[in-house]
């Protein structure tokens, strides 16, 4: 290969990791700040798209110059800032006191709220934005043509990255967002007003990403993909970074881009999973990423989130289970798609359950669940496929190869902790999708495989609902004695404090290496299940939205609680199917569910219960008060 | 007779020396005290014992076998309890459950899957905290304990192991100093009554010339003195460094408690 | 309609949908379920059900079906998602009672439902997944698919630079199975058209998600005389304009699959290049047969947009059903596949027969050059390429459904 070209590919890398850094720098400052994970960062970006492709043009109208297209761009960057203010001040400040997945939940709910707005705003067809006047041409270097837009975009980075510097070193809110991210109790005790310092980082973050957005639309047309497409990336750039480090995630972008430059010419088909080799490779070597420093939780002296103390039922949770178990066994009698519905959501619950075996159990947040859920479905799936077996062994199959998979990613996740744990479980994730998606041969791509139904005894709506029920029954029952016993103990006692279990002669990575296969076992098994209820395996059963469905079920449900991943599952799924058929704007119902609920039961809907029992306990005791004081009465 | 030998460990954190060969003997049922001024690498040397960290060189003893370098669970298998400057308890469970919990890692038992834990070990358990006085607080959540408490539990869940050998990196760190006192007689007696070594850093000098039989001092990572509680306040360089004159009123503060 | 649906919905959530069920009288309408992604494909799916509510308006109007009866389509969003999708379907069959299927986009949603179709015995009528698999390898009985699949337009698009000069040729497509084969296809389709040529370079970027300047650069590296290009949406506008800055296109022969329908060429704008050997839609153009210009007319009216790819195939569709009721006269859905074998339906663009041996529509595809009029892309030189020209050959879909 000629020099040349190699020196114009690096240059094309050079200007998508300028535009990559743009981006990912706001994600990264918000999360050093507020320590939340906002999914709707890809949603800023987005609308940043979006009000450049609409305030451009009208501006250009006026006169067609560079200054104008660029004050277009940047005014809609502010806009964009504006928008993450309303969010700030409308969602997330009412919220920064409930559990840090809750606020991820929430931002979620976000994202598809706005997916939906901006389908009725814009319209489903892609809107081409204008090229920057003065930058239309290519640039010859040497023999090779390079569009001078690009090159521009090349400059914009390094200025972002200096201009953050200056913010950072030279003003009292630039001092302030660095004091909070090495040490956010140390801002509150300053006497800092809180409030404001996130207020003014969810602008500055929301107007980076709004500028990313707005910089593309020479290059690319405004479309509601675009969040989804963006956000996964920015996760990547700030985790491998090193997240809340914004030289970091200038370093990693540069990486990236350089890496898909030139991962195209060796790999052609590799462009899936290439930044997901790389974040799992840096993490695993560099557990807080490039330039990140190690979270200091040495020791806990705030109560962890999740499960506290389990006890036994008591009489109340014993009634709503035995009405639980009865609607499930009496679905049949309603009506068949009731069935279908209802054995939907066995099987989910089993998953949810699963998860919270691990999150809120054990501390480990997983991000890719649905890795495990849909290897146990594709276990199972090509056994009754390609090997031709029936339903039974490959039920027993699907456990086997989603507890495999578990203990292989597990091994290297368990090393790590924190946001850091989840992103390498995501990364994992997105690798075993990547394999299912590009394997042809074996798994069918894409497509998918059909033909796995159940065994001709089974193959009855009510039949496989029966035996769904007490597979998923049986499973959670056990996993529920799991957590009551010296192992789930265990697993509360590493997270609480892991250097006291360390000192008690636990070996906590090898525990929670056990712990992750054994829910990974337990999604495999719900996965299993679920390909035989829908007669197909497909990759999006390994997908980041069924992990991020996953976990929304059991913040819904309430992570603290034992079994409120299944009231999770149960309402999430509900939601969704009540929704769906009712409109095509069904995910903006869904978001506006989600966010309502973590605004109404910020501890999620077992929160509620023991609520709505405390206040029940508060007019017993008043009304015996009362009753006593009448009888006092003559 | 020797139950923990030290013997030149050393340990770098980039360019500076935490410890430079420090090497000392600890004998059964005896308390030993490592004191010096903040950042003189007693906790450095602490961890380096109980297997926190892990030594750049020299060599950790206990009752002859090395464990130098060996993970915190195994020195703990080998009869090593510890707590730690700020209290290291799970906060999320009760009382009596932390001593269960610890009761059930010295059985190995944490591997069970079907058992209920919160049945296990329960009079064993009770025990425990009877022995440190907190068995009427059993059933509440450690999280709700004064931190002089909380560090009472700490002592219960490390003595779960059936330690021969206590370190109590600061044991009283934190606490009022009546409950000061009252928790170091406790460690003493304890100590003394089943011969359990005892390893302690202090900066209360109150309570480490009350009941150490024997003080190391460590100034920058070097032991510069050690002998028993007179030898160590006689010593002219300690004075000079190190106790100055608030020590030296607690020494004789600590004589004349002894003497009357 | 969205009106009854919410009726209905809120009984079900009260428990009471069993008593909500309609009584089937003879003259009760025939429901039938189409879902398909409304909401995440909404630029092509919103299109074609405007014209299909059109359609069934038309005909109803017109004295319905068999008869007499009116024909009531159920329209459901399919979530995209394999696993909704097949959960929809469900819910149309129990709860909606519709007496058979169509619709969805995405090739897995269509495979999945396809399957779940022939399980449960009903008749599926894939109107849009474009995958050669739907009707090949794992065809089955109760699954029929109207539009051209992707090995009959990239043939249509092969058949077209017959004879050409370029001999080195690069190919990009999406990184899916849509693109996979419509790449394997073209590898396979063209020897048969240009003796001697060869594939010098493939990029397979990820779907939605293309870096424009990394993939123009290594297509442009590899110095090919042709290019064959498979991305669309957003991809494709990216790769457009990267292309059109650094010269990708000068002096080369581009062909692109699907380029030429309204849904992918509205976004590119003035942007569009000149002279793209491709597959489209050129709705204004399209003179023959004379119930198509009345069909834009009537569309334009009701809708207040023009139309797209999207809506002349969901007309062709209901069109399609029409016919086939009529046929059939019955419910009963093996009378209905059994009837709908080689089925001659004359349509909006011509006639279209349901091929019984593959269960493929002979739906055809404008095949043309692409150009641009004003600041808007739109088609020249084209022609109707009738799908029946372009089917695969009879003994290749023998051996391929034998072994499904």
């Amino acid at each position: 290969m000629e020099w040349d070209f190699l020196l114009v590919q690096a240059l094309s890398g050079l200007a998508s990791a300028s535009s990559l850094f743009v981006m990912a720098s706001g994600l990264t400052i918000v999360f050093g700040v507020t320590r939340i994970v906002n999914f709707a960062h890809g949603s800023f970006y987005m609308l940043g798209a979006y009000v450049a492709v609409t305030i451009v043009p009208w501006l250009l109208e006026f006169d067609r110059s560079p200054w104008l297209f660029f004050a277009g761009v940047l005014a809609s960057a502010l806009a964009v800032g504006a928008l993450g203010v309303v969010m700030e001040v409308m969602l997330l400040r009412r919220i920064y006191r409930v559990p840090e997945l809750f606020q991820l939940l929430a931002t979620f709910g976000v994202v598809l709220i706005v997916q939906d707005l901006v389908l009725l705003a814009w319209g489903p067809v892609d809107i081409p934005g204008p090229r920057a006047p003065g930058l239309r041409h290519g640039v010859y270097i040497f023999d090779q043509r390079f569009p001078a837009y690009e090159l521009f975009l090349i400059f914009v980075g390094p200025a972002v990255l200096a201009l953050l510097w200056l913010l950072m070193r030279h003003t009292r809110f630039g001092v302030l967002i660095r004091a909070a991210t090495q040490d956010r109790e140390m801002v509150g005790a300053l006497g800092v007003n809180q409030a404001m310092l996130f207020t003014g980082t969810l602008f500055l973050g929301a107007a980076l990403a709004g500028l990313g957005g707005a910089l593309q639309i020479p290059r690319i047309s405004a479309n509601p993909q675009m969040d989804l497409s963006v956000i996964t990336d920015a996760f990547v750039v700030t985790v491998i970074g090193g997240m809340g480090s914004v030289p970091g995630a200038f370093l990693a972008a540069l990486l990236i881009g350089q890496l898909q430059a030139f991962g195209v010419l060796v790999f052609p088909k590799i462009t899936l999973v290439l930044v997901f080799l790389l974040m799992a490779a840096v993490l695993v070597v560099k557990p807080w990423g490039l330039l990140g420093k190690p979270e200091t939780a040495a020791g806990r002296t705030v109560l962890p989130e999740g499960i506290l103390d389990p006890r036994p039922l008591d009489l109340a949770g014993k009634v709503l289970a035995a009405l639980a178990l009865a609607a499930v066994l009496a679905l049949p009698l309603l009506d068949a798609y009731a069935v279908k519905v209802g054995t939907e959501v066995l099987v989910l619950a089993l998953a949810a359950f699963s998860l919270n075996f691990l999150v809120g159990n054990g501390g480990i947040v997983s991000f890719g669940h649905a890795a495990y859920f849909g290897l146990g479905a594709y276990g199972a799936g090509l056994l009754v496929t390609k090997a031709g077996l029936p339903m039974e062994p490959a039920l027993v199959a699907a456990p086997v190869a989603g507890g495999a998979f578990a203990a292989l990613f597990g091994f290297f996740v368990v090393r790590l902790s924190g946001i850091y744990l989840a992103m390498l479980t995501l990364a994992f994730a997105q690798i075993a999708y990547a394999v299912v998606f590009q394997w042809v041969e074996v798994t069918g791509g894409d497509n998918g495989l059909v033909g796995v139904w159940p065994s001709r005894w089974a193959a009855s709506r009510e039949v496989y609902h029966y035996l769904t029920a007490a597979v998923t029954v049986a499973a959670i029952i056990l996993l529920r004695r799991v957590i009551h016993a010296p192992f789930g103990a265990t697993l509360r006692a590493a997270r609480d404090s892991a250097p006291r279990a360390d000192a008690i002669g636990v070996d906590v990575r090898r525990h929670r290496w056990l712990g992750f296969t054994l829910a990974g076992a337990a999604a495999g098994l719900a996965g299993g299940l679920y390909a035989f209820s829908k007669g197909s395996i497909d990759p999006t059963l390994l997908g980041i939205p069924l992990s991020v469905d996953f976990l929304s079920m059991i913040l819904l449900g309430g992570i603290q609680s034992v079994l409120g991943a299944v009231a999770g599952a149960t309402v999430f799924h509900a939601v969704k199917d009540f929704f769906m058929p009712l409109t095509d704007h069904w995910r903006l119902f869904l978001g506006l569910s989600i966010i309502a609920m973590v605004l109404v039961f910020p501890r999620g809907l077992a929160g509620a219960w023991t609520e709505l029992q405390r206040f029940y306990a508060r007019v017993h005791r008043l009304f015996t008060a009362l009753r006593k004081w009448a009888e006092r009465q003559p | 007779m020797t139950l923990l030998a030290v013997d030149r460990l050393t340990k770098r954190f980039g360019g500076v020396l935490a410890a430079k060969d420090v090497s000392f003997a600890l004998n059964v049922g005896e308390m030993l005290a490592i004191i010096g001024p903040n950042g003189a690498g007693k906790s450095t040397t602490f961890n380096m014992v109980g297997g926190q960290l892990r030594p750049d060189g020299g060599r950790v003893t206990l009752a002859g076998q090395d464990v130098t370098g060996l993970p915190p669970r195994q020195v703990c298998r080998l009869g090593v309890g510890r707590t730690f400057q700020v209290a290291q308890t799970f906060l999320s469970f009760t009382v009596l459950g932390n001593v269960q919990m610890a009761l059930i890692a010295h059985h190995r038992q944490t591997r069970r899957l079907l058992a209920n834990a919160a049945a296990m070990h329960r009079e064993a358990a009770l025990a425990l905290l009877d022995r440190v006085g907190m068995a009427a607080q059993a059933a509440r959540p450690v999280g709700e304990l004064a931190y002089g408490d909380v560090k009472r539990v700490e002592l219960a869940i490390a003595l779960a192991a059936a330690p021969r050998l206590l370190l109590m990196d600061e044991p009283t760190a934190g606490m009022a100093p009546a409950e000061r006192a009252a928790l170091m007689a406790l460690v003493a007696g304890i100590a003394r009554q089943e011969g359990i070594g005892v390893l302690f850093t202090e900066h209360d000098m109150d309570a480490v010339f009350a009941h150490a039989d024997r003080i190391l001092v460590l100034v920058r990572g070097e032991i510069i003195a050690r002998g028993t509680p007179e030898e160590v306040r006689a010593d002219p360089e300690v004075q000079r460094v190190y106790l100055g004159h608030s020590g030296t009123r607690a020494a004789a503060r600590a004589r004349r408690a002894a003497d009357g | 309609m969205t009106r009854f649906t919410l009726t209905r919905r809120a009984l079900g959530a009260t428990g009471l949908a069993v008593l909500a069920r309609p009584a089937f009288a003879q003259a009760a309408p025939i429901r039938i379920g189409e879902l398909n992604s409304y909401s995440r494909m909404a630029a092509f799916a919103v299109p074609y059900r405007n014209a299909m509510q059109l359609a069934q308006d038309t005909i109803n109007a017109a004295g319905g079906v068999m008869g007499g009866r009116r024909i009531e389509f159920v329209f459901r969003d399919d979530g995209s998602t394999p696993g909704d999708a097949v959960r929809v379907a469900e819910e149309l069959l129990t709860r909606e009672n519709v007496a058979f299927l169509a619709g969805t986009f995405l090739s897995n949603v269509g495979l999945a439902v396809a399957d779940f179709a022939n399980q449960r015995k009903r008749l599926f009528l894939a109107t849009e997944p474009l995958t050669d698999a739907i009707t090949m390898a794992q065809g089955n009985r109760y699954t029929w698919r109207v539009r051209p699949s992707t090995f009959m337009q990239t043939k249509m698009l092969v058949e077209a630079i017959r004879g050409r000069s370029a001999k080195r040729w690069a190919i990009v497509a999406p990184n899916y199975e849509y693109g996979q084969s419509a790449a394997a296809n073209f590898k396979r389709l063209l020897p048969t058209a240009i003796p001697g040529a060869e594939i010098v370079a493939e990029q397979f970027p990820a779907l939605g998600r293309v870096d424009a300047g990394a993939t123009v650069g290594a297509l442009g590296q590899s110095r090919p005389d042709g290019i064959f290009n498979v991305l669309f949406g957003p991809d494709l506008t990216a790769f457009v304009r990267e292309g059109n800055t650094r010269g990708l296109f000068e002096r080369r022969t581009v062909v692109s699959l699907l380029t030429g329908e309204p849904e992918y060429m509205i976004p590119l704008g003035e942007e569009t290049p000149e002279g793209w050997i491709v597959t489209g839609y050129p709705w204004d153009q399209v003179e023959s047969p004379p119930a198509h210009k009345a069909f834009v007319d009537a569309y334009r009216a009701r809708v207040n947009d023009t139309p797209r790819l999207g809506s002349v195939l969901g007309y062709v569709t209901v069109q399609i059903i029409a016919t086939l009721l009529n046929k059939a006269n019955s419910l009963d859905n093996e009378a209905l596949v059994d009837a709908l074998a080689d089925l001659r339906t004359d349509t909006i663009v011509g006639p279209v027969t349901m091929r019984g041996i593959d269960h493929q529509g002979t739906l055809g595809a404008w095949v043309g050059e692409t150009t641009l009029r004003g600041r808007q892309g739109t088609m020249k030189n084209f022609r109707y390429a009738d799908g029946a020209d372009y089917m695969f050959p009879e003994e290749e879909v023998r051996a391929a459904r034998r072994s499904a």
